[in-house]
Parts: C-alpha cells; sequence; structure tokens
C-alpha cells in the first residue's frame, strides 16, 4: 500500500518503528497532489516548504528517542476558511485572495501542539456559501470518482484531496452538511461535531449561531483521533459549553447490543433517490446483526427545515460578512466620491454571486417590515425541529439515514436555478438546526459507480455513540 | 416577486453595487429564494418561542483580565494593503 492512502494510526505505527519518515509520508502525498491536483483542483495553496520543516522536526524527535503525539507528522489538508499564521486564508473569495492572517485557528493551534504537518489549504465554496465548491474563485473542485461532477461543499476540496491521497485527513466546517455532503460525495468519513464542541475561534464565521468545526478520515478512528486533539472548552470561544472531552477511541470497538435506532422515515421518502435509500437500509441490517433494534421514527418538521436554514444563515451571514468593506482586506477601489461609495465597490467587486445572493436574502430578512414574517418566524419553526428530535431521542438512541437525496452531480447542471443545490442539504440541515453530533460514514457505491453516504445522527456531545456505531458498519 | 427597484434597494442597505444586468439577473434568483419560504407559513408557531442558542447557554462573561492578544497591533495593521497612518489605517481618496 502506499504511504499516501494509511489511515492516522498506521501511518502513526509506521514512523514509531521508523518503517518510513514524516517526510517519506509527505512526499507520498505531495506526488499525489503533482500527478492529479491539475486536474482536481482540490488544493488553493500548497504549503511544501513549511510542510517539510514541520516533517523534518518530527523525524527529528523520532531520531532522538522522543514519545510523539498519534496526529505529529501527519499531513492534513484544512479547509481555506481556518486562518493559519503566516499561510494565505482566502476563504475562497476575491476579496481575501491575498489575505495573510497574523494567527491560527484554535483548532490550528491544538493540532500543531500535536506536530501537524499542514499539506495546504483546499477549495471551498466562497465563505462556505454551496453544496458544490463551484462556488470558489479559484475555480470548481472535481470528484475524484468522476471528473465530470462535484465533489460537494462547501469543503468540497478537504473531501476530494483526502480521497485522492494527498493526505491522511482533512479539516472542514459543516454549517448545514458542509462537512457530510462532500465526503458523502467522495466516499470518506466526515464527522459535524455538536454546536460549540470545537472552538470555532479563528474560523472565518458563516452562520454564527449553526457553525461547527470538524474532520474528514479514511475510518471512524481517523475521526477520533482529530477529535480527541480539537474538541474542549476555548476561552475565545464563548459560545462553547464546559463538557467534559470523553476518550473517543474508547468508543470504537464498543459493544452496539441493545441499541435503538430510528430511522427517520422522511429521510427515505420523497426527493431521496431509491438506490440511496436502498443502500443506507441495507448497511443498518449490519447493526440488527450485531444486536440493535431497528425502528422506524417520524420526524414531520424536515420539510421546514431548508426554508429555516435559507433565513436565518443569510440573515447571520450577511451580518458576519459586513466586516469585509475594502479597509482591512480586499479590493482597494480609487476614483469614489465619498466613503459608502467605497464600500459599494469594494463589495461588489469583493463577492461572487452566490454570496452577494445570500448577503442580499440576508438584508431583506432583516429589514423592516420583514423581521417578524421571515426571520423570527424561522426562528420559531426551528424550535419545533429542535422538538422533533427531543422526542424521538427519548425513543432511540441514534438515527440513520443518507445524507444526501442525491450522489453528485454533474459539474454546473443546476444552473441558474439556486433550489436545487439547497435541496442538497435538506437531509444534513435539520441536524445542523439542532446543533446536534452527526457522522458521515461511506455506505456503498451507486450503479453508475458514485459514492452513497449514511450519516448517524446522536444527541448532542454524544460524538462517542456516532463513533461506537460507526465502527461496527465499517468493520 | 421582488421588483427591480427592491432589489436595487436591497443592494443599497447591503452595501454591494450591481450592474444593471445584476439587479435583473438577481431580482429573479432571489425572488425563487424568497418564494419557497412561504413553505413556513403552514407551521402554527403561535405558541412557540424563537430560539437563538442550541446548547442553551446565556450571558457567558469572562474574567475581568487582560489576556495577551495573539498578534501585535503592527501584524493587524499589516494586513490592509491601505498605507498606516498614526496607528489605523487610511482609506484614500474618500477620507484625505
Amino acid at each position: 500500500m502506499n504511504l499516501n492512502e494509511l489511515n492516522i494510526r498506521e501511518a502513526h505505527q509506521g514512523l514509531k518503528s521508523k518503517d518510513f519518515s514524516a517526510e517519506e509520508l509527505l512526499d507520498s502525498c505531495l506526488g499525489a497532489v503533482k500527478e492529479k491536483d491539475g486536474e482536481l483542483n482540490s488544493m488553493i495553496t500548497v504549503c511544501d516548504e513549511s510542510a517539510r520543516e514541520q516533517a523534518k522536526k518530527v523525524d527529528n524527535k523520532i531520531a532522538q528517542g522522543d514519545d510523539i503525539a498519534p496526529l505529529a507528522g501527519i499531513p492534513c489538508a484544512v479547509k481555506d476558511l481556518f486562518n493559519t499564521k503566516g499561510v494565505k486564508s482566502t476563504c475562497a473569495s476575491p476579496i481575501l485572495k491575498d489575505f495573510v492572517p497574523p494567527y491560527d485557528a484554535t483548532a490550528i493551534e491544538r493540532l500543531r501542539a500535536e506536530d501537524m504537518v499542514m499539506i495546504g489549504k483546499s477549495n471551498l465554496d466562497e465563505f462556505a456559501c454551496g453544496a458544490s465548491t463551484e462556488h470558489s474563485c479559484f475555480g470548481v473542485t472535481k470528484n475524484p470518482f468522476d471528473m465530470e461532477r462535484v465533489a460537494g461543499g462547501s469543503s468540497g476540496g478537504s473531501a476530494a484531496a483526502l480521497a485522492a491521497g494527498m493526505c491522511t485527513y482533512s479539516l472542514g466546517t459543516d454549517t448545514g452538511g458542509s462537512i457530510r455532503q462532500p465526503a458523502s460525495f467522495c466516499g470518506v468519513y466526515g464527522m459535524k461535531v455538536t454546536y460549540g464542541r470545537v472552538s470555532r475561534s479563528g474560523v472565518t464565521s458563516m452562520a454564527s449561531s449553526w457553525d461547527t468545526i470538524g474532520s474528514f478520515g479514511r475510518s471512524p478512528e481517523d475521526i477520533a483521533y482529530v477529535l480527541q486533539a480539537m474538541a474542549g472548552k476555548d476561552l475565545r470561544d464563548s459560545t462553547m459549553p464546559d463538557v467534559a472531552v470523553p476518550d473517543y477511541m474508547s468508543f470504537i470497538g464498543k459493544d452496539v447490543k441493545g441499541m435503538k435506532i430510528g430511522l427517520p422515515k422522511e429521510y427515505f421518502g420523497k426527493g431521496v433517490e431509491k438506490e440511496t435509500a436502498d443502500i443506507v437500509r441495507a448497511e443498518v441490517l449490519k447493526l440488527e446483526k450485531a444486536g440493535c433494534e431497528i425502528v422506524e421514527v417520524e420526524l414531520p418538521t424536515t420539510k421546514y427545515a431548508v426554508a429555516v436554514y435559507y433565513v436565518t444563515m443569510p440573515a447571520e451571514l450577511s451580518a458576519n460578512l459586513e466586516r469585509f468593506d475594502g479597509v482591512r482586506y480586499g479590493a482597494k477601489p480609487d476614483k469614489v466620491e465619498d466613503l459608502v461609495e467605497y464600500y459599494y465597490e469594494a463589495r461588489g467587486r469583493g463577492f461572487g454571486d452566490e454570496v452577494k445572493r445570500r448577503i442580499m436574502v440576508g438584508t431583506y430578512v432583516l429589514s423592516a417590515g420583514y423581521y417578524d414574517a421571515y426571520y423570527k418566524k424561522a426562528q420559531k419553526v426551528r424550535t419545533l425541529i429542535i422538538n422533533d428530535f427531543k422526542r424521538v431521542f427519548e425513543e432511540v438512541d441514534a438515527l440513520i439515514a443518507p445524507v444526501s437525496p442525491f450522489t453528485a452531480w454533474k459539474i454546473g447542471e443546476f444552473g441558474d436555478d439556486p433550489m436545487k443545490e439547497y435541496m442538497a442539504d435538506a437531509l444534513t440541515i435539520p441536524s445542523s438546526a439542532a446543533g446536534l453530533a452527526a457522522l458521515a460514514c461511506p455506505a456503498g457505491l451507486s450503479s453508475g459507480g458514485l459514492p452513497i453516504g449514511l450519516q448517524i445522527i446522536t444527541p448532542q456531545f454524544e460524538e462517542g455513540r456516532c463513533l461506537q456505531l460507526a465502527g461496527v458498519l465499517g468493520a | 416577486m421582488l421588483s427591480e427597484e427592491d432589489v436595487r434597494h436591497i443592494a443599497k442597505l447591503a452595501r454591494i453595487a450591481l450592474s444593471d444586468e445584476d439587479v435583473s439577473k438577481f431580482a429573479k434568483r432571489l425572488s425563487v429564494v424568497l418564494d419557497y419560504m412561504d413553505i413556513l407559513n403552514e407551521c402554527d408557531v403561535s405558541e412557540v418561542e424563537g430560539t437563538n442558542q442550541v446548547t442553551g447557554l446565556e450571558n457567558v462573561c469572562d474574567k475581568d483580565e487582560v489576556v495577551k492578544s495573539q498578534s501585535s497591533p503592527e501584524e493587524l495593521l499589516a494586513c490592509s494593503e491601505l498605507p498606516v497612518d498614526s496607528n489605523q489605517i487610511r482609506v484614500l481618496p474618500a477620507i484625505k
């Protein structure tokens, strides 16, 4: 097996037993970047020099007989929404295309403390606004399984880079499905953590009451390693409850006998491709064999989630993106009459169409006369969605459902109809609305050879339970 | 359906310059999205409180202590491509 296809545990053991060096592991991943990324376009910035320095540092530690952390020397691709000190952090937006932040996001800081090797910054929909990575000012990321199709989004670059062997794990953000859906499209694992489990500090905010930070991996164990390093209270993010961080690895391999699993019927019904539903149901049989009880449950508010999201997310986004005004960052218009015109021009040139569209929806739903009808109403319906989940979690330990109603679509297929792309997140948005934990796992391939993913959804702060069940499914 | 005048008004509130072509394109696209939101009117929420925060936190306060910033003021000022003057970023030529 090639070094760039190893999972974290295998790579860590190989490094410790000196079967190969961190530099060789990095070279193997850089080789894949060189060979494939010209076409795939999963990376915005490749950090070959700084990554090599980080790898050498780990190799020195090993040579000296020092103990190394599980993630030491393991190559990671980071969604370009994370601020990384001294490395361009563009958010795939014209307004930030040359921005070099002077600090690291907390998640990055914690991984650096474990001697991470950051191979580069991966492509995304501009400011995470999209479900296909088609809305990036650096061009679309292609799907490694079919170059004519999208990798999903918004963390499409991170998913594609991992699937194509350019890194051993990668980081993303999931606001309405932006980790789970590309994981599903590219056939890898992707963890959406509970809201507030991992610090958002230093990751450019999209919708602050929804945003979460997570990772992509090749196994449930890979997810556990990275979550262990990133999770836990950070004073720079005041929206994090003080909840103890368990030993995530201890959940993998744990018996699932007697657990009750709900299959929400709305997630297998109208609008969901039959092949997707069938493959997910077939996977669930493994849990039944392992002693789980499988029941059907109902989440009738599922159909309102997309509307709730596309009211509240743009509202929060429009406020968060107000800071991008061409003064601290971005385009520098000249020949303007006054400061207001300066803002118009800087923002008009600095944002792509999808971001402008969402800022304008957000501005509209927050404007006088529409606030109650749209924004307040959506926040109330969000409560109904949360209540639905609370009710079913009194009955079951976890829910299992498809991640996406359909497999990866052809680049450009959805053209000018934004609602088609928005519906791609119809099955991931509800759990995001409730701030739950959810893990996307590969479930199989379609007859056309495209990956299909399932998601395990659990109550807040029960990431361990997701990993426990995923361990059985993946075995 | 949003009129082109509505779109110009929203763009003004959002401080985004739009070309005439953008205005007609956005009027259609935004209308499609906003029309879809009508589905929310099916829900009776007269007795329901809105959700602002999903984990139940309220009034989070830190200790009143000075903490060292991760970046120096110089580093932060250097993020802008605009000239720095008296420890501030100078916007040219709008403010002279």
